[in-house]
């Protein structure tokens, strides 16, 4: 658990950057830092391993205060992940991910092993081992700064916008693949972002600063789109907030069966099936794999007859993949599988509204008895995520 | 040709005691220059002084330095003490600036990278500041090898012999033959310091020729 206690960092220029921060980051979950360009945010995370000193209150790790321990010690044990990823550039891929542990005196062969181990944890082919930072692309960079940053098994890691210098499609990857690897590991993690986006999806809790370095609000994400405390809050993060908190809402919903064929199935199956429009098509192993139409069928269904324009969505997920899956179908009904990938049904866009209101009155419910109730998650600075986010 | 031929122990004699004068120096005032450098960097208060102090050294005209220097060293005038001395110096003059600004071209993050990562000062030079500028302290070093080449025949004038004796010699007699071979010998030997730096550069900095082969 990291605790910044009224901390405040004036720089000798008389700018404030951070101004009496108070927050928790607890324990084995993602806490973010976001919000505009220069409120303060990589000046809050560099207290944290004393890259910068506060020049008011303190910050504890754990209940220590972390000006008591010797500040190379400290960096030693807590992992950074930066923008750009910084690696040596004359350092093999191998020798940087082992700097840590070869720092902390580690014998050779064992820091070679754990850097090998970590390239895999990361996605990283072995064969990249020998090769130079320069010889890598921006997002394989990004991954052996992670891999860098854990090499030692810190407890702490810090990151410092480190998916930001990579285009969309690599920086989507690299989320998820990073919320699967915390999945599996379980660090205290302070990360820092200026996209909300990112914030929301990334963050067990989010602090949205602003400028001056204070704390906006510190609420878990959905919160933050259902309940912004404050204008700014509000503008920061965005339109469509009703819509993604969604994003966030689990709830049963109504499923149709709805008649499906096997992939290489003739077209007189398909008519022998339905006489609708669209047929939904399953592989081997009841996966779904695409709608298909009968009438442009020529011979059997093959996988390029099928139209992939259809998302997926599974019962446990969050209302809004199953909004999504029946907006985006060309039948207009949603395809649903099971947490195992197995075809469970279709749903409709008008068969989640009901769900979708129910949901919404409930949080509204529940955040109404938090306001009443003193010391409830109204209050910046106090909120402890309890309940993991369902992933 | 003839002359050279017959005089081919002693031109091997002087090119060996001129790359000792020449060279040696270019050790020693490299592991001057590298603290001095160092420092430079370190505290923006020493740069100024000890960029244009050093700077200020190479203007010294080398025909004085080596007539005043056996006074202040309390050395005889022909002790070859007094041109290694003088040479040392020389190379410092050009090197300090080159080691301050190699260290000055690490990129940011790689500095702020290996500060969290928790290096302390002196190894975070030895490991990482110094190694990646030695593709800069090696191009200065290029440049005093041959200017250590260059001045030290000066030294010939009172006396010390080296390469630069065959030009006085010459000058005296008014004879082509060992002037002729005395500069194509100080270009052999310059040519062959910037080999063997080029070559040592090489093998310490693998990393610059690894480009984008995936
Ligand atoms: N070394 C410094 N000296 C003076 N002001 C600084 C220094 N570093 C950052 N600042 C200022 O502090 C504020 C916060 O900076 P920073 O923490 O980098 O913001 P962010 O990471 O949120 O963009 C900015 O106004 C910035 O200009
Ligand atoms: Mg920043």
């Amino acid at each position: 658990m990291i605790r910044f206690e009224s901390v405040t960092k004036e720089y000798p220029d008389g700018t404030v950057a951070v101004d009496a921060l108070s927050l928790t980051a607890p324990t084995g979950k993602i806490t973010v830092l976001v919000g505009p360009s220069g409120c303060g945010k990589t000046t809050s995370l560099r207290m944290i391993n004393r890259m910068i000193e506060p020049t008011g209150g303190r910050i504890l790790i754990d209940d220590r205060d972390t000006s008591s321990i010797d500040s190379a010690e400290l960096r030693r044990g807590i992992g950074y992940v930066i923008q750009h990823a910084g690696l040596f550039p004359h350092r093999t891929i191998l020798a940087n991910i082992a700097t840590v542990p070869l720092l902390l005196g580690w014998d050779r062969a064992k820091a070679t092993s754990r850097a090998l181990e970590l390239m895999d944890r990361v996605g990283l082919p072995q064969s990249f081992a020998k090769r130079y930072p320069s010889q890598l692309s921006g997002g394989q960079q990004q991954r052996v700064g992670v891999a860098r940053a854990l090499a030692a098994d810190p407890p702490v890691m810090l990151m410092d916008e480190p998916f930001s210098a990579v285009d969309p499609i690599v920086r989507e990857q690299l989320q998820d693949e990073f919320l699967r690897l915390q999945g599996e590991i379980g660090k205290t993690i302070v990360f820092v972002t200026h996209d909300i986006d990112e914030a929301i999806k990334l963050g067990d809790q989010v602090a949205v600063l602003r400028v001056g370095g204070r704390l906006a609000q510190l609420a878990a994400p959905e919160e933050l789109l259902s309940q912004p405390v404050d204008d700014f809050v509000a503008d920061f993060v965005g339109r469509d907030r009703g819509y993604r908190t969604l994003g966030f809402r689990t709830a049963s919903f109504p499923t149709s069966t709805e008649p499906t064929v096997r992939l290489g199935a003739t077209v007189e199956e398909l008519r022998a099936v339905s006489n609708d429009r669209w047929v939904l098509v399953l592989d081997d192993n009841d996966h779904p794999v695409g709608w298909v139409e009968p009438d442009r069928v020529d011979g059997s269904v093959s996988r390029d007859a099928l139209h992939r324009g259809g998302t997926v969505a599974s019962t446990d997920g969050p209302l809004r993949q199953a909004l999504d899956a029946a907006l985006s179908a060309p039948s207009g009904r949603g395809v649903i599988v099971g947490p195992d990938g197995v075809f469970v049904g279709t749903v409709r866009a008008r068969d989640l509204i009901a769900p979708i209101e129910a949901s919404a009155a409930s949080e509204r419910a529940a955040a109404d008895a938090a306001r009443t109730e003193p010391g409830g998650s109204g209050e910046p600075g106090d909120l402890v995520v309890t309940e993991p986010k369902a992933r | 040709m003839d002359w050279f031929t017959s005089h081919l122990d002693d031109v091997w004699r002087l090119l060996v005691v001129h790359a000792y004068l020449a060279g040696l120096p270019l050790l020693l005032g490299l592991l001057v220059a590298l603290p001095l450098g160092w420092l430079a960097r370190r505290f923006s208060w020493a740069y100024p002084p000890l960029i244009i102090g050093t700077g200020l050294l190479y203007t010294l005209p080398s025909l004085a330095v080596f007539i005043l220097l056996p006074g202040i060293l309390h050395t005889r005038i022909l002790d070859p003490v007094n041109v290694l001395v003088a040479m040392t110096v020389y190379t410092v003059a050009l090197l300090v600036r080159t080691v301050a600004d190699g260290l000055g071209a690490i990129p940011e993050d790689v500095r702020l990278a290996a500060n969290a990562m928790g290096y302390r000062p002196v190894r975070r030079l030895l490991g990482v500041e110094l190694p990646l500028a030695v593709p800069v302290i090696s191009a200065g070093l290029r440049v005093a090898a041959v200017s250590n080449v260059s001045i030290v025949s000066v030294a010939a004038i009172i006396g010390v012999e080296q390469l630069g004796s065959l030009f006085t010699d010459g000058f005296n007699r008014a004879f082509f033959p060992p002037i002729v071979t005395g500069i194509l010998a100080c270009g052999v030997l310059a040519l062959l310091f910037d080999v063997v730096i080029v070559v040592l550069t090489r093998l310490m900095t693998p990393w610059t020729r690894a480009r984008a082969a995936s």
